[in-house]
């Protein structure tokens, strides 16, 4: 029945119009050329530039992307990269399903999950300003004014300057982004939990199963693909993290990343191949993802 | 592949559901209940609070500095600030709101934001319209071209695009930004819409042709006034992405200082006026006080927002 409805509707009788394709044209058009401006021409563009040296007069090969892979500075954006996306993607889904669960049924769930979110509502900058009172440093012997410090301070431990230290500044930041975007997760978990039959929890705890096995054996399972979609979101934006790095370091003491590296090649070097070539490198990377993500849709469009 | 017409019948089934799932309040909650019952509910709501706290912590210790002296900032802890006798002032927001330039910053993302949410939504709304009620070659293959975009990494566009708008002189226009942002909202906007138009009842357009009312006509009075929750929905979300945004601003302003948004605005004073703590403060939080406000009055929309872009239960 749907299908004959959907056969009548989904080219609806137009009357004054000499064909129905032409005119869908004009709607689309603007968007369309909009996208060939703006994505596809720049993504040739970049291709192009990455070949070539760093004011574009000289084609040099392949001899940016091979710089990426054995200068020890570039080595380590990606390394960094490779950090941020591991550990930036395990805590943001991982907290955002465990607080999901935690509070699937508390009374004061619209709080907890009002004050999870919240971050979202915050530019980069400023949550980076807002950390800056968490990892401030003063020297030993002065009083800590960093909350992190402060707290280190209580049970004697010397003050740690945890943005400049390069054993940790990595981690200070992508503690920054859990803090921002963990909400997001959560909400998105947090609905499909509830989409979870009452019946097939009820029949588990029937047969004994505890609270792990319902974890990890029914609720995980049937809301899988929700979580593959918020792991890929999450994956896609963490390849492409700028503003926490860039506001937080500027790249500097070791911490830069792709999306930094590429800023700083392109505004402070002037370099355009290197610059391009990085920005290739992250459209590679994502191409995957890309390919996963359009073949849910379609899954999911053809599901139903 | 299958047959067109029993495709957009799969699809519209989906998205009417879904429209349905996201709309219509939940069923009585489940899942935490079986967990909850194996812990004791109270400890459960213990640590539901604490991790609450745990997340509110960094913006409250901000929102206390911002009304200390700069020399309480200097020398204490915010949270020695909660101790009485309080000493707060509002200082810090006067001196950011008259020396620091802060206002026209301010104005300035004003000025960005709203044609920056403005236009998107318009040309997604057309092209959603024709990608979901329309026939057309290559329909389904430009949608998902377009759907696929939305995880190009923006970095790899902005030389060309830099080059272009200098060629042009649009480069630290305002304009630049705004068709920067339309072009880049584009894809999940697009996404998004055409979910909600498909899922609109079929006789309503039927009965509009009927009565002879073109294409343009529907549009405005039947798919926009039925659309005003998505759209609504996805205008929060893209105003926050604008105001929030620094890399593009950042860059196709070109670092004229007239036109630089409050993003722009804060990044500079973190970088000049690193030590400068009092500034900071205030700085920051009136950036933050507009998405805040929209964020407090229209959270209902913005979760469903992204439900909708997201959720395939």
């Amino acid at each position: 029945m749907a299908t004959m409805v959907a056969q009548k509707t989904a080219a609806p009788p137009r009357r004054r119009q000499r064909s129905p394709s032409r005119s869908a044209w004009i709607w689309v058009a603007p968007a369309l050329i909009l996208e060939l401006v703006f994505f596809i021409w720049p993504v040739i563009n970049t291709i192009w530039l990455s070949f070539m040296n760093k004011d574009s007069t000289t084609y040099v090969g392949l001899s940016n992307y091979a710089r990426v892979f054995t200068d020890s500075s570039l080595l380590e954006v990606l390394r960094n990269n490779l950090v941020w996306l591991v550990l930036g993607t395990i805590l943001t889904v991982g907290l955002g399903l465990l607080v999901a669960v935690l509070i699937d049924r508390v009374k004061i769930e619209q709080v907890i999950k009002s004050a999870l979110f919240l971050p979202m509502a915050i530019s980069f900058v400023g949550a980076s300003v807002i950390w800056r009172f968490v990892f401030l440093y003063q020297p030993p012997g002065q009083t800590q004014t960093g909350l992190l410090n402060a707290i280190l301070a209580v049970f004697h431990i010397p003050p740690q300057v945890w943005l400049i230290d390069t054993r940790f500044n990595t981690f200070a930041m992508i503690a920054v982004y859990t803090w921002m975007m963990t909400g997001f997760c959560m909400v998105i978990i947090s609905a499909a939990l509830k989409g979870v039959p009452d019946e097939i929890l009820e029949a588990a705890k029937m047969d004994g199963a505890g609270r792990f096995t319902i974890f990890w054996r029914i609720m995980v399972p049937m809301i899988s693909s929700t979580l593959t979609v918020v792991t890929i979101t999450m994956i896609i934006n963490i390849l492409k993290i700028f503003d926490v790095v860039y506001v937080m370091t500027g790249g500097n003491y070791h911490s830069s990343v792709v999306a930094v590296e590429f800023y700083n090649q392109l505004f402070n070097f002037g370099n355009y191949g290197q610059a391009s070539a990085l920005a290739m490198l992250l459209m590679v990377a994502i191409i995957p993802v890309m390919y996963f993500n359009i073949r849910q849709i379609r899954q999911q469009e053809k599901m139903r | 592949m299958s047959v067109q017409g029993s495709k957009s019948a799969e699809q519209m089934a989906e998205l009417a559901s879904r429209r349905e799932y996201v709309g219509k309040p939940q069923p009585k909650l489940t899942v935490g209940g079986t967990l909850a019952q194996a812990l004791s509910s109270s400890s459960v709501t213990v640590i539901a609070v604490l991790i609450g706290c745990l997340w509110s912590i960094p913006t409250l210790g901000l929102f206390i500095s911002s009304f200390r002296s700069a020399d309480l900032i200097r020398n204490t802890g915010w949270w020695t600030g909660l101790i009485p006798p309080w000493s707060f002032t509002i200082q810090n927001y006067i001196s950011v709101l008259q020396a620091q330039g802060m206002g026209a910053a301010f104005l300035n993302s004003m000025i960005i934001a709203v044609p920056g949410t403005i236009l998107p939504i318009l040309v997604a709304a057309f092209a959603a319209y024709a990608f979901s009620w329309m026939k057309f070659p290559g329909r389904d293959w430009f949608f998902f071209s377009i759907v696929a975009l939305m995880i190009v990494p923006l970095q790899i566009t902005l030389v060309p695009i830099l080059s272009m708008f200098t060629a042009i002189g649009l480069t630290g226009q305002y304009a630049a930004v705004w068709l920067a942002h339309t072009a880049f909202g584009l894809p999940f906007a697009i996404y998004l819409l055409r979910n909600f138009f498909s899922a609109l009842p079929s006789d309503l357009f039927e009965s509009a042709h009927i009565d002879g009312a073109g294409s343009w006509t529907v549009f405005w009075k039947i798919i926009i006034p039925l659309s005003v929750p998505a759209l609504a929905s996805l205008a929060i979300f893209q105003f926050m992405w604008v105001w929030n945004d620094l890399l593009i601003a950042l860059i196709f302003l070109g670092g004229n200082p007239e036109r630089a948004p409050m993003t722009l605005a804060v990044a500079d004073l973190v970088n000049s006026f690193g030590s400068n703590y009092e500034v900071l403060t205030a700085a920051a939080f009136v950036s933050m006080a507009l998405p805040l406000v929209v964020f407090f009055s229209l959270q209902r929309y913005f979760v469903r927002g992204i439900l909708a872009g997201s959720v395939k239960g």
